[in-house]
């Protein structure tokens, strides 16, 4: 109860008091929704999983059983089967690493990459803001898929020429939300006091600017999970993304379509793992925006 | 699929102009201006990607057991021995005057290639969206006039799982279960094997090509076939566009003139249409042009699983099999019609609100 | 003869996250064919009773009463449907602030129209007619050349103009007037009041002003309750206000200041006075 106090205290001692405070208070609330819930639970879920995977998976993912191909999903082969007599349950939980890797480096590229143009692109406004905006306009104004399709086929396929196209399809979105928060923060008065003790425009963005840019960016980015997934999935569904035989599960999809009429599992289960997750980071970007940012529900 | 609406809700209302005139010419101007300026942006990027990403763009054409003549000659017939700006200038000027350059799968020009399997996109994606709307827009209307309901509930999940679940991987699934298992609907491609080329194409779309000859036996087959991915992609856009009206309204029902017309005693039927609903027309066709554009860019995944000989197989044949000319016509055109439908409905939002007249 | 709206221990509630929260406590009142002015400051609950009368509260707000009747009808037991027949025909309102209040994208007069053609089947032309000598009422002098623009083309005060011919048009016999001057120019608020006033009166028509301003509405009612965080804390003939008991009225009065002000400093409310009550 101590504890709960000191995190719910109207007069924090320290910055760290009122972060942990506010953390505190953003995730009692998520907790109130049930559909964030489900979501932060699938998602502890995949990370679990992606870390366990050689503990979890029964058999091996890229280990053959010719004699065993195409089996239906049985108490053996939950899932069933390959048409190398691979077991797909084990092929799927091994591919939770890659899903994860890849929404992680994405995320990691992008958000910082638009963040950072967004917010000097909304500090020093004038020809800079013009230059950088119009830029950011024409990459927002483009289809992504398409974008990310073309720039992996320049790069050549791969996973990870298939992450460097997607983060590069997906920064401009940040740009535009860092820019617009930057515009609000810019001219507030505490951003003028900060600046009258002397900081420079470096440490004013990277300081002040930035952070209150972060909650925004959170929802935005987590809402956007679910479209890396889909994107990287489709690259490998076409051959682009992930190579065989790693266990991607858009490339396991591409795989099972030749035997989709009559052996409907090995196209069928893994596209259930890509919802599952993706869904888990609809649900939880949802309730974070209810949370964080209660003007804009359902847009 | 990722459609990210980029829209205003409340445009500022513009005072009403005298010159009215001047006002059209230069938002006309402004207009032009705006759709080259992001076309030539559009051509930017193919290009940096097509000349400038690739180690050796020569290599990829004439293949890495050319002579060095042939490795030559190709280079200086590429302009490759130009400086970039050069090389830029030659490309926009080509893509202008309708060059796009030869496609090495087909050994066609791209433009030929582009504008043969264009309509089979064209005609998916149209009934995808008359579907998408059909549904799409009631059910928005539907879950926000009962907010928190079950009903509600469901629309909301619904719309969730058009932003989660993988199109081709839907269009997959389809076909096992209404093609193979229950035999409802036509295979891949865009007609049974024994009716191909028996229309000679005037529109490319078949649906109205087999009308116009009145062959009815192949219109039915056309529309057995098509029906399936055009519902796949309109599911996608159903998704979108109930998610948008679904908060369109309540943004609409919160508002004071509603509970003006609740104060007139106006049923709640015509409170919801008239009232909330009628505001909304206008962001919606926004929405709707958005959706549509991004029902091309969808499409890519739904053709390469069902054969559909439409400009997105070609896009993945062609990226199989590093035709980068292909390739990047297939972006330009995409990306063109992107721009296109995304600043027409720009266009068409400040027509029609009267606010904004 | 019973009177024309009974209200009895009126409450209005909603949901929040520490539980119900009543923004009205049992509030009660008669009003007979005269002029009503409800004061209170925003949040007082005022304006939760005027919409509680035409059962406009929706769900998850709840309104419960002992007695809410109007000509002994008893509206809480009406459904939706018998309540549309009672709204605008019978009692209707006119809302703070026309820009929000108007639709947008429909012109000022087919709002009318729509006004009268949900109670009564008429003819187009005599629809027409009756809006014409409507907007006449209100003092609009062009009323073709109005019925024909839209709300955003329209002045603030000739927007609440539109918004009192639309609620009057049908005829009712009960009119809330949710402070229907707040969000004008302080030129045409006595303008708009007066319009009221005069059509109120002619018609014999009931009348609820809701409104912060304790001046204006002891100008232009019969009698007055003061309303303070959901409790009716006074309740006079409007010529009797200088003789008002309670602290929260007495704070109210103090607080106006006068054409000839001799004192330097307003004096702020002291809400320790009635805390207790």
């Amino acid at each position: 109860m101590a504890t709960r106090d000191w995190l719910l205290d109207d007069s924090p001692s320290s910055r760290w008091q009122a972060n942990a405070g506010r953390a505190y208070r953003v995730f009692t609330a998520l907790l109130r929704n049930p559909l964030s819930v489900v979501g932060g639970v699938i998602i502890i879920v995949l990370i679990l999983t992606a870390i366990l995977a050689p503990w979890l998976a029964p058999y091996s993912a890229t280990g053959q059983d010719l004699a065993n191909r195409l089996a239906p999903p049985s108490s053996l082969h939950w899932m069933g089967t390959d048409e190398l007599g691979r077991d797909i349950f084990s092929r799927v939980i091994w591919g939770s690493q890659i899903t994860l890797t890849i929404v992680l480096l994405v995320a990691l590229i992008s958000a910082p990459l638009g963040l950072l143009v967004g917010a000097v692109s909304g500090y020093f406004g004038g020809w800079t803001d013009r230059l950088l905006m119009g830029f950011t306009d024409i990459f927002l104004s483009m289809p992504k898929l398409i974008l990310a399709l073309a720039f992996v086929a320049a790069l050549g396929p791969g996973i990870n020429n298939a992450i460097i196209a997607i983060a590069i399809t997906s920064w401009p979105a940040y740009a535009r939300i860092a820019r617009a928060e930057t515009l609000t923060i810019r001219n507030a008065e505490f951003i003028a006091a900060v600046r009258l003790q002397g900081a420079s425009p470096l440490r004013v963005i990277v300081q002040h600017v930035l952070p209150l840019c972060t909650s925004s960016m959170i929802i935005r980015v987590t809402l956007d999970m679910a479209g890396v997934i889909l994107t990287a999935a489709g690259l490998g569904f076409i051959g682009l993304g992930a190579q065989p035989p790693l266990p991607e599960w858009g490339a396991m999809i591409s795989r099972g379509r030749t035997f989709i009429l009559d052996q409907w599992w090995v196209a069928t289960m893994p596209g259930f793992a890509i919802i599952i997750v993706s869904l888990g980071f609809c649900f939880l970007g949802d309730g974070l925006r209810d949370v964080l940012d209660p003007k804009s529900e359902g847009k | 699929m990722s459609l990210e609406p980029q829209i205003a809700m409340s445009p500022t209302p513009v005072a009403p102009s005298r010159r009215k005139w001047g006002r059209g010419l230069s938002a006309t101007v402004g207009f032009v201006a705006t759709v080259f300026l992001t076309f030539l942006g559009l051509l930017a990027i193919t290009f940096f990607i097509g000349r400038v990403i690739p180690i050796d763009p020569v290599l990829a054409v004439v293949g890495d057991r050319a002579s060095n003549e042939v490795y030559e000659a190709a280079r200086v017939a590429m302009g490759l021995d130009q400086p970039l700006p050069v090389q830029f200038f030659h490309y926009v000027v080509n893509v202008f005057s309708g060059d796009l350059g030869q496609s090495v799968s087909t050994g066609r020009p791209v433009v030929e290639d582009l504008s043969r399997f264009f309509p089979a996109t064209l005609e998916m994606a149209t009934i995808g969206i008359i579907i998408g709307v059909a549904l799409g827009v009631p059910l928005g209307v539907i879950a926000a006039s009962r907010q928190g309901s079950v009903i509600d509930q469901i629309i909301r999940v619904v719309g969730l799982l058009g932003y989660s679940m993988p199109a081709f991987w839907l269009g997959l699934v389809g076909l096992a279960l209404f093609y193979a298992r229950l035999r409802w609907v036509g295979g891949p491609g865009r007609l049974d094997i024994f009716y191909d080329g028996l229309v000679e194409p005037v529109t490319g779309l078949l649906l109205v090509d087999s009308l116009i000859k009145g062959e009815f036996e192949i219109f039915w087959n056309a529309v057995h076939h098509l029906i399936l991915p055009a519902s796949v992609l309109g599911f996608f856009s159903l998704a979108y566009i109930a998610r948008m009206t679904r908060s369109f309204m309540l943004d609409q029902l919160s508002q004071e003139f509603v509970t003006t017309a609740r104060v007139k005693g106006v049923p709640e039927r015509v409170v919801i249409w008239r009232h909330a609903f009628n505001p909304i027309r206008v962001p919606l066709i926004t929405v709707i042009g958005l959706s549509y554009a991004g029902l091309l860019e969808g499409s890519v995944m739904i053709e390469t699983v069902f054969s559909w000989p439409g400009i997105g197989n070609y896009l993945t044949t062609a990226l199989l099999n590093a035709d980068m000319n292909a390739v990047l016509g297939s972006t330009l055109v995409i990306g063109a019609v992107f721009i296109f439908i995304n600043k027409i409905s720009d266009v068409l939002y400040r027509v029609l609100d009267p606010r904004a007249r | 003869m019973a009177p024309m709206l009974e209200v009895k221990n009126l409450r209005v509630s909603f949901p929040t996250h520490r539980g119900r929260v009543e923004v009205v406590k049992g509030i009660s009142f008669d009003l007979g064919r005269e002029r009503l002015g409800i004061v209170g400051e925003s949040g007082s609950g005022k304006s939760m009773t005027g919409r509680a009368i035409l059962k406009l509260i929706r769900k998850p707000g709840l309104v419960t009463a002992d007695r809410l009747a109007f000509e002994g009808v008893d509206i809480l037991r009406q459904s939706e449907k018998q309540m549309r027949s009672i709204r605008g025909a019978r009692i209707s309102m006119v809302m703070q602030d026309p820009k929000f209040s108007l639709n947008p994208v429909m012109t000022v007069g087919e709002q009318i129209a729509e006004a009268l053609v949900t109670h009564e089947k008429l003819p187009r032309r005599e629809v027409n007619e009756r809006i014409l000598t409507m907007l006449e009422a209100v003092r609009i002098n062009d009323p073709k050349r109005v019925a024909g623009l839209y709300p955003h083309e329209v002045s603030g005060g000739m927007g609440q103009r539109v918004m009192i011919a639309m609620m009057l048009i049908p005829g009712p016999e009960l009119l809330i007037a949710d402070e229907p001057t707040s969000a004008l120019d302080v030129s045409v608020q006595a303008q708009v009041l007066d319009i009221i006033d005069d059509l109120v009166t002619t018609k014999g028509m009931g009348l609820i002003l809701i409104s912060h301003d304790l001046n204006l509405v002891s100008r232009y009612c019969d009698r007055i309750l003061v309303m303070n965080s959901g409790t009716v804390v006074e309740e006079c003939a409007a010529g009797e206000l200088d003789s008002a008991r309670h602290p929260y009225t007495r704070g109210l009065l103090a607080a106006m200041p006068t054409i000839d002000e001799s004192r330097d400093e307003l004096p702020v409310l002291d809400r320790s006075q009635w805390a207790g009550t």
